[in-house]
């Protein structure tokens, strides 16, 4: 069983020895402490001269992954929470992603920063939130997030060694130690992947019947809804089918469509606040974008700081129940 | 790197930045520039002094006031008033505008202090890809307010590498005097990170070009950062009109004025001709931008492959 912390580790290392050009920096990242998560476990001792610890310096380790990007190396910056990331946002926002638009292609910035988010850990209001929100639609940057599905490994080697633009890599904190679910579902799922770039998922559970309920998920957020999926089968009689981006900015939402066209109804979950989030967005644009009217449910974190105590954190981030209410409401 | 330019070579430099820019506040009130701009006006000696140290390969990192530092670097001025113009032969196509510019190694950014550490990854690529360059790094005492300029010093030193930090007093961040925004030393600034660091009144355009050939060899081999602290004065307003020195402390600092007290070391008759020269290529920079196409919105892309 492979975990989505040894997917990343395995990848970060091909990537080390497939390419001189890529460096990888951040803070308490050498062996053997391995990063606060352990994703760079190894790392240094097999590449002493391009695994470089940092000082405490969010934004200046960005802008040093920026430079160096712009000099021919492709650099992995890991910020070591992700909320942390609010303080490189002017080199996310201000540099990394308008340096080449401004150049008018003349150079680009060939960067990843890769940065844990998410609660469920108990860490309180300041090492457990889902931020990215705030760097979606920020033009000229990437933002993929990683799932369990398939292989977030190369999610990660994609970005670090074929993405020639700057890439934020959300990873939940909670997949650190889950297992990785196969294309073949392990008998549970029916699983297709679209690869257009940066891969969608398509899920249902292995002979179920047409879908009346279409679920949008990633990240964390995709393995809650696998397991509501799960229960809403079983319990419920409620068909979903779940679709997974990996890209979440800009948006790509090709998948969805195609599945709310059947539908008619989707519930967009998403672990970060609801407030101008992810699925504000995928909301707007269903409307929008599809010719027949299509029924909008969202489910976010409550509009408050996460608590630190574990009943408080959980009544304010989304749960199988509330994703499983949510949809009962939506199939009424 | 020229091995010693002439007064009259020094002084055509300083005067094209001059007369670029006079050219260009002028053009204002006429409505011809959108926009904005930040002027080097009286600054001159420090762009064309420290860049006479410059060899192939080095790099530069500018900021909001960086057209002097691009005419230094010897970028073009046509493209420059282009770009001002909002052109489309403009070194950016009229996306960049006066604080934004990438041209070959030149790199200047709006943000104050957000491209320092930028400058030391650049640093950090070129001594891994085991290149002898220096990159100067021009940032103004208003920056010294910007804590990532702190993290980057850090970094900078901790790494050893091959940068020179050029810091441009000019006593003033837009409107508010030093003394209001600033405590403790410059050159301390530095030190504290163990980067060695040097100022000067910086009025004699041979004397800052004398002090940043001393300090780069030293750099260029290898033996980390230094700093050079230019205390200069800009004689324009921070950006346009927005002007609120005492008029008699700009006349005092204009009688100390770089580019004359070059000028006095210069003949007459040669000085004259060069002034009609830089006259002329000014003029005509400024006419060819006028005459270029605007630039297109057609020419507009959307990024990360159109994907929206």
């Amino acid at each position: 069983m492979t975990t989505v912390r040894e997917s990343l580790n395995k990848a970060l290392i091909a990537c080390l020895r497939e390419s001189a050009e890529v460096y990888f920096l951040g803070e308490d990242i050498l062996d053997p402490y391995g990063g606060a998560f352990k994703v760079a476990e190894g790392l240094s001792t097999q590449f002493s001269d391009r695994v470089i610890t940092t000082p405490v310096s969010e934004a200046g380790i960005v802008g040093v992954g920026i430079g160096m990007a712009l000099r021919g190396l492709r650099p992995v910056v890991e910020i070591m929470f992700g909320d942390f990331i609010t303080l490189a946002a002017d080199q996310l926002i201000n540099h990394a992603a308008k340096i080449r638009w401004m150049s008018g292609d003349a150079t680009s910035v060939p960067l990843v920063v890769r940065t844990p988010m998410g609660g469920g850990r108990g860490y309180g209001p300041t090492h457990s939130q889902s931020l990215e929100k705030h760097f979606l639609g920020v033009a000229g940057l990437r933002v993929v997030a990683v799932s369990s599905l398939d292989d977030p490994g190369a999610l990660l080697r994609s970005a670090v060694l074929e993405d020639d633009d700057p890439v934020l890599l959300v990873e939940h904190k909670l997949l650190y130690p889950s297992a990785i679910l196969p294309l073949d579902g392990r008998g549970d799922f029916d699983i297709v992947r679209h690869s257009n770039g940066y891969p969608d998922y398509q899920l249902q559970l292995h002979r179920s019947p047409k879908p009346s309920l279409t679920l949008g998920a990633y990240g964390y957020m995709a393995e809650l809804a696998r397991e509501a999926m799960r229960r809403l089968a079983y319990e419920k009689e409620i068909f979903c089918e779940l679709i997974v981006p990996t890209q979440i900015s800009p948006f790509k939402l090709e998948s969805l469509y195609e599945s709310a066209a059947q539908t008619k109804r989707v519930l967009v979950i998403e672990e970060g606040s609801q407030t101008m989030g992810w699925g504000a967005e995928v909301s707007a644009r269903l409307h929008e974008d599809m010719p027949s009217k299509i029924k909008v449910g969202r489910i976010g974190a409550l509009e408050m700081p996460i608590p630190a105590a574990i009943r408080l954190e959980a009544a304010v981030l989304p749960s199988i129940e509330k994703i499983m209410n949510m949809a009962v409401a939506l199939i009424a | 790197m020229e091995l010693s330019p002439s007064h009259a070579d020094l002084y055509r430099k300083m005067l094209r930045i001059r007369l670029f820019e006079e050219r260009l506040l002028d053009l204002f009130p006429s409505g011809q520039i959108y926009g904005t701009t930040h002027t080097y006006i009286g600054q001159e000696a420090n762009a064309v002094g420290v860049l006479a140290a410059m060899q192939d390969g080095d790099l530069i990192v500018s900021n909001h006031r960086c057209h002097g530092h691009f005419l230094a670097y010897g970028g073009s001025m046509h493209a420059l008033a282009a770009e001002l113009l909002g052109r489309e032969t403009g070194i950016c196509g009229g996306r960049g505008g006066s604080q934004h510019i990438k041209w070959r190694d030149f790199f200047s950014n709006g943000i104050l202090g957000g491209t320092v550490p930028i400058a030391v990854g650049m640093a950090f690529a070129v001594t891994a890809m085991q290149r002898n360059s220096v990159v100067f790094t021009f940032i103004g005492d208003g920056t010294l307010g910007e804590g990532v300029v702190y993290e980057s010093l850090n970094m900078a030193a901790l790494w050893n590498l091959p940068l020179l930090f050029v810091v441009e007093n000019n006593r003033y961040a837009q409107s508010t005097p030093v003394e209001l925004n600033l405590a403790g030393d410059m050159c301390a600034r530095f030190q504290a990170f163990g980067i060695s660091a040097m100022e000067l009144e910086a009025r004699d355009v041979f004397e800052i070009m004398q002090c940043a050939r001393e300090n780069t060899p030293s750099i260029r081999a290898g033996e980390g950062p230094r700093a050079l602290i230019l205390h200069t004065y800009r004689f324009a307003p921070h950006s346009k009109g927005d002007d609120t020195r005492d008029p008699k402390e700009i006349k005092r600092y204009r009688t100390q004025d770089p580019l004359q007290l070059l000028a006095a070391g210069i003949e007459s008759e040669e000085r004259k001709k060069i002034e009609e020269a830089v006259a002329e290529e000014i003029a005509e920079a400024y006419a060819n931008a006028e005459s270029d196409p605007l630039a297109d919105p057609e020419s507009l892309t959307l990024l990360l492959g159109g994907a929206s």
